[in-house]
């Protein structure tokens, strides 16, 4: 078969190609069978679309905000409300987006295909994680409903213990809930990967989106219980009022802030390790290369999550630390700084000899790599002592933050959305229209981000809802930005929906990639395998991917 | 359950090379590697359980070391007698969960139910003793919150008590530690109710012979919980009742 | 910096003008700006690398000229080459971070002290000769100003862009900063630390001004009572002197030069009596007991407000003699009340 050679896209001839007659989307039919299901694959879609909802929620918050912020004055809203505005926006898109928004989903999805078993280790314990994260959402939303909370997603004590009237416990108890969605998630992965792989998949022949994934799950699993138990402080405190965050009680509300970041610094890397493994996945693929230097992606995945533990105090540098362990965990940051650089570099070096082309998740696959590069060594400035003492708590935070999360993570995740369409649905999406918003959501980001380094170097405070006047130019083309940025997202969700009828019929393996979950039916049967495949080659091996379709077109039944 | 859609070929299959046990998940290759991957799993969980209790460990050190004479003083109000005797029930209990493994792997139902059943009624007595220890602070005002009473540590000569008495502003320090008290051992008793729902289960189908053709999982790796369960109160008790306290002879 | 001064000079002007970043007005600015600059080259350095990577690849090997690609296992070298350049920029990064850290953080022994108070939503500062301000603050240029900062209910943080610092203002203890203005004019104070409703109105305007301005400033708008003397009032009326009146037979120590001191407490610990120290003994007096007293204090918490506190603290700094404290005794003690003191929460 002759490709054109702009593509590596390969489907199967249209007039003829039908989706497979038995698959796990028409197993069982009926509302029922997705809610009682115990099908990873299932699971995953679940929560695919759980998290596209509380992504544009979330959306719909930083809409307000942007919009709000395009005066000095403020107008829009009241300041009460403003304030629960980003606490919505933080809270949704953090804990209900982020974190579970790649494992959740794609993982769920393919880490048991990709290491060749049937399913995860404990599936109900998967399909309880999910209704685990649906109670944190609901409880997320009557908090909402019931008048919203304005703690900031930080929950800073005592301004959230004492201060406040909102429905804090609610929404802390949500987050409790939520968090344990996401240690049972993590749960799963460690001992899937560990006890559940296929002959001959040793663990140096593991895709890298498994290894991001497992580097991650050890965060979730040793990070979140002390999330979980700060929340029930806080709750403790509202309820009881004894004060162990109350310094007039003898309490100390650097206490929280120590327990606090000791998971949401982690968190961070639960949130974007998974994204790299997705990296790793389209840049092999669509450069038809084993990824450069394999062993030191796959080891800076667990680095970052090894020193990922030790750095939190790093966001407590001007709170009045001990100058020693400001020092140290310093020096520890830039430390960690270290394992993501590798990790670009050797993508960059995957596409040198390699033969390229520039399908839709390599379109995002780049511009992660282009902005998490900004928003890692942006990073190093926050993490630099002196430095970060003119930038945190202002803009320049929100940006770097954005530029890890939305542009390195979203960008990511909808790398893998786009990259994985065709094996979860069956369907391809439309190429140029997706490029299209690939290149809409980079240009939108850009605009509205770029902006706010500057504003934070200038000195703009975060969570402002006023601000003096000649912050405003900046200000407007941010939210310009934003605008472009929301249409960006915008077209994914219509385009995506289009092609679940509409899309053209995928084939196995519509990317010629070499992963065991490409070997398989699009979309795949409830039992991943008709036989437990076993792993004979390296991963990312495309010669032996070359040999078994030439094998494949001569024993064609 | 797992989806019941599994394919047919591969059942047959399975069946062909293993035992097939009734409670064997299609989705593992083999029984051994479903064993595995549970107390694994249950390990990982423990691991979990070690953060969590982590951060309360971190706040009573933090608490201990800066108000050291008030937390003294404080636990001096715990008993020691009735904690030891709620020690040594929960080592028995441990054992007994011990034994039940062990009556599970040999296949003696009986056995297994009955110590079942003692693990059970420890674990009882240990919640009973505890609640009692509650109730007793609760009479003393020593349950933080607003009717929360320093005046014993203030002024324990007028309580009968040969304490050295304590500043107000120290005084006020003991409502830390009670809170802490109370946060630590009420999480670990709602660990204990949680796991006395889970024995009543197992009992039930230890019972109904769910266990008596050598799959021992569930036991297995619910011992594994109630242990730990075992092994933070042994680090709770020397920290809460024990290593404060100072001979009241001088 | 190796920079010519002329260049910078042009620098420093065009960015001005195009307020990509805040004006120059302390000494600690072009520190942290020569640092930001050096973190910026770094940023773009490692950006346009990146993106040449990225497209001199896409060109080279796309799929129209190299249609087969060639593995490539790794390079050990070339791996360790961007272990190694990374890790070194890093470390510099942290070494000069570090530096300007302790400098922002640690103040010269020439400054002068202003106490700066928190609470939802103002900013009050407290000038030791008596001058009250909210939401702001003037300061001489040329003169070392520390600030000793403290909430009285909330997380605050307290930042001037133009003086590049900032510094988290805490309940339960004083966190200091220092700076010295250079350029006489008008800056922003922000709150930068979310505190509730009014969070963005937490703003002040630092007002620097020249010595002779400063010094006609100071004039004008006195109180006409320094803190130290507020302070003695509270000090009379709270009764501290009934104990701590310097008599060898008094309950509680001789505080007159005990600021700046080394004292030794029951517990066996050595302490310096430094602003933080007075504070915490006043609130928390058992945990404060100097050796060869008992502790009978009664505990302040609740009963003197953080201005309160300032005052007392003000005037214990510059307590030198005893004389003040036994006439103030002997005048309450002849039945004349001791003036009501502002600072003293009334119940």
């Amino acid at each position: 078969m002759s490709a054109p050679s702009n593509t590596i896209l390969n489907l199967p001839d249209q007039s003829t190609a039908q989706l497979p007659r038995r698959n796990f989307i028409n197993a069982e039919h009926g509302l029922l069978s997705w809610l009682f299901t115990s099908d990873h694959k299932r699971i995953a879609i679940l929560y695919l679309i759980s998290i596209t909802f509380f992504f544009f929620i979330g959306g719909a918050f930083a809409g307000l905000i942007r919009l709000e912020l395009l005066t000095p004055q403020p107008d829009l809203v009241s300041s009460d409300t403003y304030n629960k505005f980003f606490t919505m926006h933080g809270i949704i898109m953090i804990f209900l987006f982020l974190v579970p928004s790649v494992p959740a989903t794609l993982g769920n999805f393919l880490i048991p295909m990709m290491i060749g078993a049937r399913d995860l280790a404990f599936p109900k314990i998967n399909l309880l994680s999910w209704y685990l994260y649906v109670i944190g959402g609901t409880l997320t939303l009557t908090a909402l409903v019931l008048g919203g909370v304005d703690t900031g997603w930080t929950f800073t004590a005592p301004l959230s213990t004492h201060y406040l009237n909102t429905h804090v416990i609610t929404t802390a108890f949500a987050i409790f809930v939520a968090g344990f969605s996401s240690v049972f998630t993590g749960l799963n992965f460690i001992v899937t990967i560990h006890r559940m792989r296929c002959p001959g998949m040793t663990w140096f022949r593991m895709p890298l989106f498994v290894w991001a994934h497992y580097a991650a799950s050890i965060l979730m699993v040793l990070g979140t219980p002390v999330l979980a138990i700060a929340m029930i402080l806080i709750v403790l405190e509202r309820l009881v009022g004894i004060g162990v965050f109350d310094p007039t009680k003898g309490g100390d509300p650097l206490l929280f802030q120590h327990l606090f970041w000791f998971y949401s610094h982690p968190a961070v890397y639960i949130m974007i390790l998974p994204g790299m493994g997705v990296i790793s996945e389209v840049v092999s693929t669509f450069s038809r290369k084993r990824i450069f230097g394999y062993t030191a992606v796959a080891f800076s995945s667990v680095a970052i999550a090894l020193f990922g533990f030790f750095v939190w105090e790093h966001h407590m540098f001007i709170m009045g630390v001990s100058n020693y362990s400001a020092l140290i965990f310093s020096l520890l940051t830039m430390l960690v700084a270290v394992p993501s650089a590798i990790k670009i570099f050797n993508w960059c070096f995957t596409l040198q000899m390699g033969s390229i082309t520039f399908e839709t998740p390599m379109l995002y696959a780049f511009g992660f790599m282009g902005l998490f590069t900004i928003g890692g060594l942006t990073g190093v400035f926050l993490g630099s002592l002196g430095m970060d003492i003119q930038l945190t708590e202002t803009y320049f935070i929100v940006a770097h933050f954005h530029f890890v999360m939305v542009g390195g993570m979203l960008m990511a995740f909808l790398a893998g959305v786009h990259f994985w369409w065709p094996k979860m649905t069956g369907r391809m999406y439309p190429e140029s229209l997706s490029k299209l918003a690939a290149v809409v959501t980079f240009i939108g980001f850009i605009l509205t981000f770029m902006p706010q380094f500057v504003l934070g170097y200038l000195g703009m405070p975060r969570r402002y809802h006023a601000y003096p006047p000649e912050f405003q130019v900046l200000n407007v083309l941010s939210t310009a930005g934003a605008t472009i940025l929301g249409i960006g997202y915008l077209m994914p969700m219509i385009y995506l929906a289009w092609s679940l009828k509409y899309g053209a019929i995928a084939g196995n393996n519509p990317w010629q990639a070499t992963g065991l979950e490409w070997q398989t039916q699009s979309p795949p049967l409830t039992e991943n395998f008709t036989e437990i495949p076993i792993m004979d080659h390296e991963a990312y091996d495309y010669d032996w991917l070359e040999h078994k379709t030439a094998d494949e077109v001569t024993h064609v039944a | 359950m797992h989806s019941a859609i599994a394919n047919p070929q591969a059942d047959q299959a399975q069946q062909h090379e293993h035992v097939s046990l009734p409670q064997h998940r299609h989705h593992f290759a083999t029984p051994e590697q479903q064993r595995e991957a549970g107390s694994f799993g249950m390990w990982l969980f423990l691991l979990t359980e070690i953060m969590f209790f982590g951060g309360l460990f971190f706040a009573y050190l933090l608490f201990r070391n800066w108000y050291y004479d008030a937390f003294v003083t404080a636990s001096n109000q715990l008993s020691v007698p009735l904690g030891a005797v709620n020690t040594a029930i929960l080592i028995t209990s441990g054992f007994f969960m011990a034994l039940a493994v062990w009556a599970a792997e040999v296949r003696k139902k009986n056995l297994l139910v009955l110590f079942l059943v003692l693990t059970t009624l420890l674990g009882f007595a240990f919640l009973g003793i505890k609640a009692d220890e509650y109730h007793e602070k609760y009479e003393k005002h020593h349950i933080p919150g607003a009717s929360f009473d320093t005046s014993q540590f203030i002024n324990p000569a007028a309580y009968g008590l040969s304490e050295k008495p304590l500043a107000p502003d120290a005084a006020q320090k003991t409502q830390l530690f009670f809170f802490l008290y109370f946060a630590m051992t009420g999480m670990h008793a709602l660990h204990m109710v949680l796991g006395l729902g889970i024995l009543f289960w197992l009992m039930i189908r230890a019972q109904r012979g769910d266990f008596s053709s050598g799959y021992v999982a569930p036991i297995e790796n619910f011992g594994l919980y109630w242990h730990f369960v075992d092994i933070v109160w042994i680090f709770l008790f020397p920290l809460l009742y024990l290593i404060n306290r100072h001979p009241l002879a001088h | 910096m190796g920079i010519s001064p002329v260049l910078w000079q042009f620098l420093v002007k065009w960015l001005n003008a195009s307020a990509l970043f805040p004006r120059e007005a302390s000494t600690i600015a072009p520190y942290m700006d020569s640092l930001y600059f050096f973190l910026i080259a770094i940023t773009l350095v490692g950006v346009f690398l990146v993106a040449a990577l990225l497209v001199t690849f896409s060109i080279r090997y796309r799929k129209a000229v190299h249609p087969v690609a060639t593995q490539v296992e790794g390079s050990t070298l070339l791996e360790a080459t961007w272990t190694i350049i990374p890790l070194g920029l890093f470390l510099i990064c942290f070494v000069w971070g570090a530096l300007l850290y302790f400098r922002i953080y640690t103040p010269p022994a020439n400054s002068s002290n202003i106490y700066i108070v928190g609470k939802q939503w103002m900013w009050k500062a407290e000038h030791p000769g008596g001058q009250h301000e909210i939401n702001a603050l003037h300061v001489p240029v040329g003169q070392p100003i520390q600030l000793t900062m403290i909430s009285q209910d909330v997380f605050h943080s307290f930042s001037i862009p133009e003086f590049r610092i900032k510094r988290e203002v805490i309940p339960g203890r004083y966190s200091t900063v220092w700076f010295e203005a250079t350029t006489p004019g008008s800056y922003h104070l922000f709150c930068t630390q979310y505190c509730g409703t009014n969070h963005s109105a937490m703003i002040g305007t630092i007002t620097a001004l020249s010595p002779a301005d400063y010094k006609k400033w100071t004039e004008q708008s006195t109180s006409g009572m320094s803190l130290a003397q507020n302070g003695e009032r509270i000090f009379a009326s709270m009764g501290c002197n009934a104990c701590h009146s310097g008599n060898a037979a008094a309950r509680g120590p001789n505080l007159a030069g005990v600021y700046g001191s080394r004292l030794r407490l029951t517990s066996g610990a050595e302490v310096l009596v430094n602003e933080a120290y007075l504070r915490d003994a006043i609130l928390n007096p058992s945990q404060h007991v100097t050796s060869g007293y008992t502790p009978i204090m009664p505990t302040y918490q609740g009963q003197i407000s953080e201005d309160g506190l300032i005052d007392l603290v003000e005037y214990l700094k510059n307590l030198n003699t005893n004389d003040r404290v036994q006439q103030t005794l002997t005048t309450s003690q002849s039945g004349q009340a001791a003036p009501q003191a502002s600072g003293v929460v009334k119940p």
